[in-house]
């Protein structure tokens, strides 16, 4: 399992490499550089080439990239453009808030979709299975951004009540922060909840058509024994498939939520990052994201052995 | 030709299928017709924020340009984006993950270490990134949401040929000496189309919901272009005082996402049982 867990975290190196000379080229690609950018209608070619050498952008862009990368590699992401923050400190404060919506929503999801997908999965073609198909096509159907600004619709004219939208920290004040983040993550959850129930009853399905539960029952097992002690735990493997990718995409793609519900995220702030050309607050965002998403998907992998103990990684 | 009506007969017999398919007609006849349709011009100013009448079915916005008008529009850019899109991601997933599951080695490494890279990003985070480079407006967010499909096409392809690589009639055109492309097009091909017409009518979804989220965030089309993602947007700020600027371009949102899912299940279920859900 170690060596596993070596060889993956190696494989990683490649592709992160990829990932930061792409986000790196691609960013000096967007028209109207960081320079002009900031100095708006006062642009003149003096002017931006001053910025330009302030912030070292005049230099090669091979000795750019050596000096951001080198610097990522020693912990130090450099500070932004912009605000002159230091941006690691910024984005391990923007992570909490989006983990936490990520969590909460990953939770209610779970909450909703798996015993609505084993149920259906049991009572195949009844009228509680059509129920709960029609829910999640709907639930899988309705983008985050547009249940949100239904359920504010909904919430403002018929109860006159408005989302808060001052942010509070969670160890600040832990209720308040619940019931700021209460509502973003029920509508993350509800939109994850449609995928995994349908990905949870076909899976159970599948599995309940195999011979080994068949064994089961004719052992004399009872109903509740061979669904959740025998069929559940088989199907689980492509459900927390599933339910790792949505978690690593929530990572940085809530961006949309967070934006309805002015949450400081890290999806928040590589828009802004982007919108401000601020270069290096998007190629750390960015890179950050992508090494959360690849670890959340190795340690997808590594629950597999935990799930199914066939499965051995030495 | 003949399977193509065979699989339309299949899926009119479905009733999932039957929705879907009246739906994404009457969708496409709307975006078709907007200009017949429409009572307004879309972007025609007068009397702000009227509630829904007879004069205006649906109201009017902030500028008191027709919602009714603005939303059949704004048909024709969701299904202009969608199918432009979708269409450059199948093209050239297609093309790649046809090389990369043939020849494998190399070439698949090198291919497949692109994808991965690309795979790395949240798709809604890299559509907005590739549309910062490439511009706000309907062509450059085309190409951005077509970059973003390609991976997912040629991971599918890619599966599929490598499954199909091995099959026993393709082995024997290989040793009577069919030549590379024409094995690629001719014998492994037909077996890369049931999955991958099923990955398209998926991804068009995908793709009118990335236009809509784009165009929400302010990055893809750009008023008064009439999209339903920045009609949305727009409304935002006076949604609690006029309800029906938000309501109709997000119901047109949602049954639009909803049609395109309810005909990509049952194709799935037509085309490819083993995955019915």
């Amino acid at each position: 399992m170690k060596n596993y867990i070596i060889r993956r975290l190696l494989q990683l190196i490649p592709v992160l490499l990829g990932i930061s000379i792409a986000i790196f080229a691609v960013l000096r690609l967007i028209p109207g550089g960081f320079a002009s950018g900031m100095l708006g209608i006062d642009a003149t070619p003096e002017l931006i080439e001053q910025v330009n050498a302030r912030y070292g952008l005049d230099q090669p862009a091979i000795t750019q990239y050596f000096n951001w990368i080198g610097g990522v590699l020693r912990g130090d992401f450099g500070q932004s453009f912009r605000s002159g923050a230091e941006i690691l400190p910024e984005i391990l404060t923007r992570f909490q808030v989006t983990a936490e919506l990520t969590i909460l929503a990953a939770i209610i999801s779970w909450v909703i979709a798996l015993p609505l997908g084993i149920l259906a999965a049991v009572k195949r073609n009844k009228l509680v299975d059509r129920v709960v198909r029609v829910v999640a096509l709907l639930g899988v159907s309705v983008p985050g951004f547009a249940l949100s600004i239904l359920i504010i619709l909904v919430l403002s004219l018929a109860f006159n009540y408005y989302p808060p939208l001052n942010y509070v920290g969670l160890f600040e004040d832990p209720l308040r922060n619940l019931e700021i983040m209460f509502l973003p993550a029920l509508i993350l959850g509800t939109s994850m909840a449609g995928s995994v129930m349908r990905m949870t009853r076909s899976s159970v399905l599948e599995v309940l058509r195999q011979d080994f539960i068949k064994t089961v029952r004719a052992k004399g097992a009872s109903e509740r024994v061979a669904i959740f002690k025998h069929a559940l735990r088989n199907a689980l493997i492509p459900i927390v498939t599933l339910i790792g990718l949505q978690m690593g995409s929530l990572l940085g793609g809530a961006v949309v939520v967070e934006q309805i519900f002015s949450l400081p995220g890290l999806g928040q702030m590589t828009l802004t990052g982007i919108n401000n050309r601020d270069y290096p607050v998007v190629q750390g965002c960015v890179l950050f994201i992508a090494f959360i998403y690849v670890l959340v998907n190795l340690v997808v992998d590594l629950l597999y052995a935990y799930i199914d103990p066939r499965i051995s990684y030495d | 030709m003949k399977s193509f009506l065979e699989t339309l007969r299949k899926l009119w017999a479905d009733p999932m299928g039957k929705i879907g398919m009246i739906g994404v007609f009457l969708l496409i006849a709307m975006a078709i017709c907007a200009p017949l349709l429409a009572p307004y011009p879309y972007d025609q100013i007068g009397m702000r924020f009227q509630p829904p009448s007879a004069e205006h079915i649906f109201g009017t916005d902030k500028f008191g340009r027709d919602i009714f008008s603005r939303v059949l529009y704004g048909a024709q850019v969701s299904i202009q984006v969608g199918v432009i899109a979708v269409g450059i991601g199948a093209v050239c997933g297609y093309l790649l993950g046809l090389v990369a599951g043939y020849f494998e080695g190399v070439v698949d490494r090198v291919i497949m270490c692109v994808m991965d890279v690309l795979f790395a990003f949240p798709s809604i985070l890299l559509a907005i990134f590739i549309s910062a480079v490439l511009g706000k407006g309907i062509g450059p967010t085309m190409v951005a949401i077509g970059i973003v499909n390609i991976p997912v096409f040629c991971r599918t392809v890619r599966a599929a040929v490598i499954s199909a690589k091995g099959l026993e009639y393709v082995q024997n055109a290989k040793s009577v000496g069919v030549k590379t492309w024409p094995l690629l097009l001719h014998h492994i091909s037909p077996n890369v189309v049931a999955p991958f017409t099923v990955q398209v009518t998926l991804a068009l979804s995908g793709a009118i919901l990335t236009e809509a989220t784009l165009s929400f965030l302010g990055m893809g089309i750009q008023p008064p272009s009439p999209s339903w993602g920045s009609m949305l947007s727009e409304a935002r700020a006076d949604m609690a005082r006029s309800p029906w600027v938000a309501l109709f371009p997000l119901l047109f949102i949602v049954v639009t996402i909803l049609i395109f899912n309810i005909l990509g299940d049952s194709l799935r279920d037509v085309l490819d049982p083993k995955l019915k859900v």
